[in-house]
């Protein structure tokens, strides 16, 4: 009536053979984004890496007369011509705040020019003769010109100049711009998802809000842009290229994102105890105030620091609400033109020159650090108060 | 007494300040909204006289047999029904911004040529909005933007829907515990990292890569190709795709598995024609929902992708999306009101559209496929 | 005709695991031969030592209080068991003369002649006639449309379906009742003409007037394949099987003909549970 085994067996083989070829193809595709994922974080290391280091040299610095006017006089003229321009600017304005210093020779490790530190990273130059390279190889052997660490990357805002850019503009202004987020987003965020999941009537008007924050969620973020030009920017004047425009905008992305996990939070606060805090007299909004809201905080603010992560990756509505602008100096205001660090590497990207690759991957190594950390606090705030009721 | 103490106290506070601060806000707006100006100084008096009448009026309900609690709690209730309105708000701003501005855009140049032109060239019509020249030689036609939205999509799915789709089979069906583990994060690191990295990478690594490559094998291809945002894009959507899927594959029944095991079927039979056919609406949103994200993304191919509009289907070739030229109509110095920046909220809007009916087709795709997956046979 | 069973003495058959008596009237070829079979979860023992024939083109009941292993036994058959990775295994499970746990014995294949049954009806989640014809046309038994609609036809009326579903056979198969959906995958698993069919507690999903048809439909099934059912419902075992074991804490406390584990239980415990002293 049946096959005996070995028919079946014989049969079988080539099946077999498909499904453990489905297997390796699976696992391969799963291995294929690993790669990705490797070859991304290679790439970006060994691109950003080395703008965390910066060619310095030791110069000498005469006060003469004629420094006081021309900086440029007041170093070796073979030596002018490598180290960073910013450093002779600086040095009339320098003997003007302290006229003692005509006359004094000084001895100073100063910034080498983004041509040298980029030669000696290495990396071919253009800007260079051979005359200079000679002279610089002269200069490394000397001990004269080295590789620093560049704490300048960390305390300095944008520059035209590679040598003298950092990032510090961009991390105040990350910063201002996420208080404005988070401000705006949390309370709202929660109220809202507290209103839905504890209050609201199952009628028509709620389920419109809960589709349309489901479908908020799913909007490209350009659109929050054009949102926020045309009513924060146009409508209610705020400021263009602020802390402000910018941290509304993300608010109004980060909302759903708060609002779902702070939903999810509170459904998993099992019923029996809200049952038991109803059963002591409590009040609808006692019981969520004192017993719900508290247990379900963990979980809440897990979700706004990934909320909080998203934002602060954000570039495309930023771009929008102008806040790629050049920040040189560092300030911390809320109506005054920032940039975020996001908007930073994106300005940087778009500087032709081989230094600010450099100093682009540098940034984006900053950043990707600073959301790493916060997601992976947010993975351990989950595991370390995760409760399995 | 029908309250705790505190809660009277409580009562005072939110009928003194409420209304108080209710007024300061208004005057504020009023500033702010119309331009015109009230005096800092008197508004500030006006709010405190509200304040005192509001204590005054708190104070005359304070009894024993009033319901403070109840009345703080109405107030309370209110409050946060009117922050859960913030999100439609939200939408309804994000609709009238757009709309308003693209019927701006749309009296100045036909929705006909917007909808059919070849040729997007707005090049001329800041000229007109300054006053010199008449802007006629500006032409909006968006066919091309979309080839090229729509282009870079598919390359983005054609590398994100295999490769997110067989993740999650494997993750799903075949990984030990510990692999999975490792894979899972892994992956929501790749949906971690922000566009504008995905961008510098399609850049910078990606299409220079693609260059080398095509010439090696005697293809002529462009810095701005259309390649690399489309495969960086797909790497971007492949956390999407796989975690959903990996979810909706993990939510089929084993008792389905253990039917097919049963009949002798083996199994990589069992998850191609039962596990995956079950599994199909949820992946097939999923992919949907990647394809919405990959419509709308801007940074990588803002990054990597080209500023020309160009109407070709080889991907080797420079082209441009939607997104793109919203952001270079943004970014220039041009008045609000000139044609091109108008122009960005007509894309814009069809934009929005695309992408909430994506998500809508998404929906009626699942329920029509499922019916006609019952009737159909594989 | 019963050359294969083999002689035993009285002694043996009063064993643990060996029939006291044998029905003369039904056939009582050899199906399965189970030998010192223990199994482990993790390492909480769950089958202790057993032993068993199962015969061929019989119904065997096996039953027991809830926890007794029945269904892990059950599951032995056809290397269900194998899908749960804690599982560990040892003894002799036989089959047509082939060790059903050797390495080299492809549980794919064994799977293709023990067909399985479950609690819960699992239609696939495509049509009533891909439900049918999925199988048997994967494993080569038809290829042609003509072939597979023959068969498809066949399977539904041996499994007293047909009637209902002849003019639906395109809708999907999770559109039928519970009762109809249970025979669709008996239905389904005699397509693949196995040898045996395992089925666990079939009916304890569905309402008294399935029940009864599906305990209609096992009684024709036997004719052609051996049946061997875990059963909760003790009328059930006495309406149905030809033979029963009695299952009591992983271990086989008595195996007999039907009527006599019912009328005549050699064993106190297996008289207390048919009693209802508890279960």
């Amino acid at each position: 009536m049946s096959d005996s085994y070995d028919q079946i067996s014989q049969q079988l083989k080539s099946r077999h053979r498909k499904s453990t070829r489905l297997k390796y193809m699976s696992m391969g595709a799963l291995a294929l984004a690993g790669a990705f994922l490797l070859i991304f974080f290679a790439d970006m290391l060994s691109k950003g890496l080395p703008a965390f280091k910066q060619a310095m040299i030791n110069i000498e610095i005469n006060y003469t007369e004629d420094a006081a006017s021309n900086g440029r006089a007041a170093v070796d003229q073979d030596l002018s011509t490598i180290i960073s321009r910013s450093v002779v600017r600086v040095i009339p304005l320098e003997m003007r705040n302290d006229p003692s210093l005509l006359g004094t020779t000084v001895q100073r490790w100063v910034l080498a020019s983004a041509n040298v530190d980029q030669y000696l990273k290495g990396n071919p130059v253009r800007g260079l003769d051979d005359e200079e390279k000679a002279r610089i190889d002269r200069l490394v052997e000397d001990g004269r010109v080295e590789m620093q660490f560049n704490a300048g990357f960390f305390s300095r805002g944008d520059s035209k100049m590679p040598e003298l850019a950092g990032i510090m503009s961009a991390v105040v202004g990350t910063v201002m711009t996420m208080i404005v987020t988070l401000g705006i987003a949390f309370p709202i965020g929660v109220m809202t998802a507290v209103y839905l999941e504890e209050f609201a009537p199952d009628n028509k008007l709620t389920q419109l809000i809960e589709i349309n924050i489901n479908n908020l969620a799913a909007i490209p973020s350009i659109l929050f842009g054009l949102l926020g030009l045309a009513i924060f920017i146009n409508f209610f004047g705020v400021p263009r290229s602020t802390p402000l425009v910018g941290g509304m905008t993300l608010a109004l992305m980060t909302l759903p994102v708060i609002i779902i996990s702070t939903r999810t939070a509170l459904r998993s606060v099992p019923e029996s105890i809200r049952h038991a805090a109803f059963g002591v007299g409590c009040s609808r909004w006692q019981v969520v105030k004192d017993h719900v809201l508290p247990l379900a905080m963990p979980g809440i603010m897990t979700g706004s620091i990934i909320g909080l992560a998203q934002a602060m990756g954000e570039t495309a509505p930023l771009i929008i609400v102008g806040m790629v602008a050049f920040i040189p100096d560092v300030t911390a205001s809320f109506t005054q033109a920032a940039t975020v660090m996001p908007a930073q590497v994106f300005t940087w990207s778009g500087e032709p020159s081989r230094a600010f690759v450099e100093k682009t991957a540098g940034g984006i190594i900053v950043l990707l650090a600073v959301l790493i950390s916060l997601n992976a606090a947010a993975v351990l705030l989950r595991k370390k108060f995760e409760r399995r009721w | 007494m029908h309250a705790q103490p505190d809660q009277y106290a409580w009562f005072a506070v939110v009928s003194t300040a409420g209304p108080a601060i209710l007024l300061s806000a208004l005057g504020a707006f009023v500033m702010l909204l119309l331009g015109s100006e009230i005096p800092t100084f008197s508004l500030l008096l006006l709010s405190l006289a509200v304040a005192l009448v509001g204590l005054g009026v708190g104070m005359k309900f304070i009894r024993s047999d009033f319901h403070a609690r109840r009345a703080i709690e109405s107030v309370i209730l209110w409050v946060l029904a009117g922050a859960a309105t913030i999100s439609i708000l939200t939408t309804l701003g994000i609709l009238i911004s757009i709309i308003g501005e693209a019927i701006n855009f749309f009296q100045i140049h036909s929705f006909w040529n917007f909808i059919t032109g070849t040729t997007w060239a707005p090049g001329n019509s800041f000229l007109a909005a300054a006053g010199r020249g008449d802007g006629s030689g500006a032409e909006f036609g968006s066919v091309p933007l979309f080839a090229g939205t729509f282009m870079i999509t598919a390359i983005a799915m054609a590398v994100a829907v295999p490769i997110g789709l067989l993740s999650a089979i494997y993750m799903a069906e075949f990984a030990p515990a510990r692999v999975r583990s490792v894979a899972k994060p892994m992956l929501e690191v790749l949906a971690g990292i922000p566009t504008v990295v995905y961008g510098f990478f399609a850049a910078i690594t990606v299409a220079p890569f693609i260059v080398r490559l095509a010439d090696s094998v005697g293809l002529d291809a462009s810095f701005n190709n259309a390649l690399a945002p489309g495969i960086v894009m797909g790497i971007m959507i492949i956390p999407f795709i796989s975690s959903l899927s990996d979810d909706v594959i993990n939510a089929v029944p084993d008792s389905m598995r253990q039917g097919s095991l049963a009949l002798g079927m083996t199994k990589g039979e069992t998850i191609r024609d039962v596990v995956i056919p079950a599994a199909l609406p949820g992946v097939i949103s999923a992919s949907l929902l990647g394809m919405s994200r990959a419509l709308g993304e801007t940074m990588i191919v803002v990054m990597a992708a080209g500023m020309r509009p160009n109407l070709t289907i080889n991907p080797l070739e420079e082209m441009t999306t939607v997104t793109v030229r919203i952001v270079a109509a943004m970014t220039g110095d041009l008045e609000f009101d000139s044609a091109e920046t108008l122009s960005a909220f007509a894309l814009g809007l069809v934009l929005f559209v695309v992408t909430l009916s994506l998500n809508l087709v998404s929906v009626i795709m699942i329920r029509r496929f499922r019916n006609k997956y019952r009737v159909n046979n594989l | 005709m019963n050359s294969q069973v083999p002689e035993m003495s009285k002694q043996q058959a009063s064993a643990v695991g060996q029939p006291f008596t044998r029905n003369d009237d039904a056939c009582h070829d050899l199906s399965i031969r189970v030998r010192d079979l223990n199994l482990w979860y993790g390492k909480a023992q769950a089958l202790n030592g057993l032993n068993i024939d199962l015969y061929q083109k019989n119904v065997t009941a096996l039953i027991g209080p809830s926890g007794c292993g029945k269904s892990t036994f059950l599951r032995c058959l056809n290397r269900m068991n194998d899908l749960i990775p804690s599982v560990r295994i040892e003894g002799l499970v036989e089959m047509d003369g082939r060790d059903v746990n050797a390495a080299k014995m492809d549980e794919v294949a064994l799977r293709r002649r023990v067909g399985m049954v479950f609690q819960k009806p699992n239609p696939f989640p495509k049509s009533i006639f891909e439900n049918v014809a999925y199988a048997p046309r994967m494993h080569d038994i038809v290829s042609r449309k003509g072939e597979q609609e023959e068969l498809v036809e066949k399977a539904l009326r041996d499994a007293g379906l047909w009637n209902e579903v002849k003019d639906k056979l395109h809708e999907p198969g999770t559109s039928l009742s519970g009762g109809q959906q249970q025979r669709l995958c008996i239905a389904r698993a005699i397509a693949v003409q196995p040898d045996v069919i395992l089925m666990d507690e079939p009916t304890s999903a569905l309402d008294p007037i399935s029940t009864a048809t599906i305990e209609d439909l096992m009684d024709k099934l036997k004719k052609q394949f051996t049946i061997i059912t875990v059963t909760h419902n003790m009328q059930q075992a006495a309406r149905v099987a030809d033979y029963t074991a009695f299952f009591h804490l992983g271990e086989i406390i008595e195996y007999n003909d039907t009527k006599t584990l019912f009328s005549n239980p050699a064993t106190k415990k297996a008289e207390d549970y048919i009693t209802g002293r508890y279960g």
